[in-house]
C-alpha cells in the first residue's frame, strides 16, 4: 500500500517564488470577475466592460507564457497585440450596436433586448 | 526542521524581494479594482476603476519583461477604450446615474458558476507542473516585436489592420442617426 504523503495546501516557498502558476491564477481570478459581471449585470455597457476584463485576463496568460515558456520567440506577446486590436474593434462595434438599439427601444437593459424573440 | 523551512522562506523572500513585492502589489490592485468595477452602483465609477485595473495590468506586463505591451495597454485600454466607453455612457443618458449599474435576477446562479470555474482553474493551475524555459527574455523587445510583426506575422498584421478599418466603418454606419420620415428619398440617411 502506497504511503500517502500529506499534501500541503499552501507551500510558503512556492507562494513566494513567482512563476507561471501565479500569473495563471491571477488571470483566472480576473477572468472570473469578468464572467460574473457578464452573467449578472443588467446594463449592456457593463457587460461590454466585463468582456474587456476577460480579454485582459487572457492577455496576462499569453504574456506570462511568452516569458516563461518561449522567451526569445515573442509568440505570446504578438498574440496579445492581436487580442488588444480585436478587443478595441469589438468595443467600438459593441457600443455602436448598443447606441443603435437604445435609439429604438430607449433602454440599455439587456432583459429588454428581445428583438429576435418570436 | 521548522527552523530550516523558515530560513528557506526568508532566503527566497530576500533574494527576489522586488519581484515578489511588485507581483503581489499589482495583483492586489488588479483584483480589488476588478471587483469594484463589478460592484460599483454608478457605471461611470465602474469605468474609472476599470482604468485603474488596466494600468495595474500594464505594470504587470512590465514585471513580465513586456515593455511594449505595457505601453500599448496604457495607450489603447486606459486611454482609448475607457474614454470611448464613458462617451457611450454619456450618449445614453438616463435620469438617475446613481443607480445606473444594477444586477439582474441571476446573481446567485452566476456566483455559483463563477466559483466553480475559479475553483477548477485554480486547482488545475496549482496541480500542473509547468515546464519553464531557462532562457531569458531579450533586453530589447520592441525591435524584436517590430521585426516579427513585419516579417513572420505580416499577413495577420495586415488582416488585423483591415479588420480595424472595417470595424470603424461598421460602427459609424450602425451608430449613424437614421431619419425616420425621410419621405421620397427613403433610405437616405442623415
Amino acid at each position: 500500500m502506497p504511503v500517502l504523503t500529506p499534501v500541503k495546501l499552501i507551500d510558503p516557498v512556492a507562494v513566494l517564488s513567482i512563476g507561471p502558476v501565479h500569473y495563471v491564477i491571477l488571470s483566472a481570478v480576473l477572468f472570473c470577475i469578468g464572467l460574473f459581471g457578464v452573467l449578472a449585470k443588467r446594463n449592456a455597457i457593463m457587460v461590454l466592460i466585463c468582456i474587456e476584463l476577460m480579454l485582459n485576463a487572457v492577455n496576462i496568460n499569453l504574456v506570462a507564457f511568452s516569458k516563461y515558456v518561449t522567451p526569445a520567440d515573442f509568440i505570446g506577446q504578438i498574440f496579445a497585440i492581436f487580442v488588444i486590436t480585436v478587443a478595441a474593434a469589438e468595443v467600438g462595434l459593441g457600443l455602436a450596436i448598443i447606441i443603435a438599439i437604445y435609439r429604438n427601444k430607449v433602454s440599455v437593459n439587456l432583459d429588454d433586448f428581445d428583438l429576435l424573440k418570436w | 526542521m521548522i527552523d530550516l523551512i523558515g530560513r528557506e522562506i526568508v532566503d527566497v523572500f530576500l533574494s527576489n524581494f522586488w519581484s515578489i513585492g511588485a507581483f503581489y502589489t499589482l495583483a492586489l490592485v488588479i483584483v480589488v479594482s476588478g471587483i469594484l468595477v463589478v460592484l460599483m452602483k454608478n457605471i461611470v465609477h465602474s469605468v474609472l476603476w476599470l482604468a485603474v485595473c488596466f494600468i495595474g495590468m500594464a505594470g504587470l506586463f512590465l514585471t513580465l519583461d513586456a515593455d511594449f505591451l505595457a505601453a500599448v495597454q496604457v495607450l489603447v485600454y486606459a486611454g482609448a477604450v475607457c474614454i470611448m466607453v464613458v462617451l457611450g455612457i454619456m450618449v445614453i443618458r438616463r435620469a438617475d446615474m446613481k443607480l445606473s449599474n444594477p444586477f439582474n435576477t441571476q446573481v446567485y446562479a452566476a456566483a455559483g458558476v463563477v466559483a466553480l470555474v475559479l475553483a477548477v482553474c485554480t486547482f488545475l493551475a496549482a496541480k500542473t507542473e509547468w515546464l519553464v524555459s531557462r532562457a531569458r527574455v531579450p533586453e530589447r523587445t520592441v525591435e524584436a516585436i517590430g521585426t516579427l510583426l513585419l516579417s513572420k506575422y505580416v499577413i495577420p498584421f495586415e488582416v488585423v489592420a483591415v479588420l480595424l478599418l472595417v470595424a470603424l466603418i461598421g460602427a459609424l454606419l450602425i451608430a449613424r442617426e437614421v431619419k425616420v420620415n425621410a419621405g421620397s428619398d427613403a433610405g437616405q440617411t442623415d
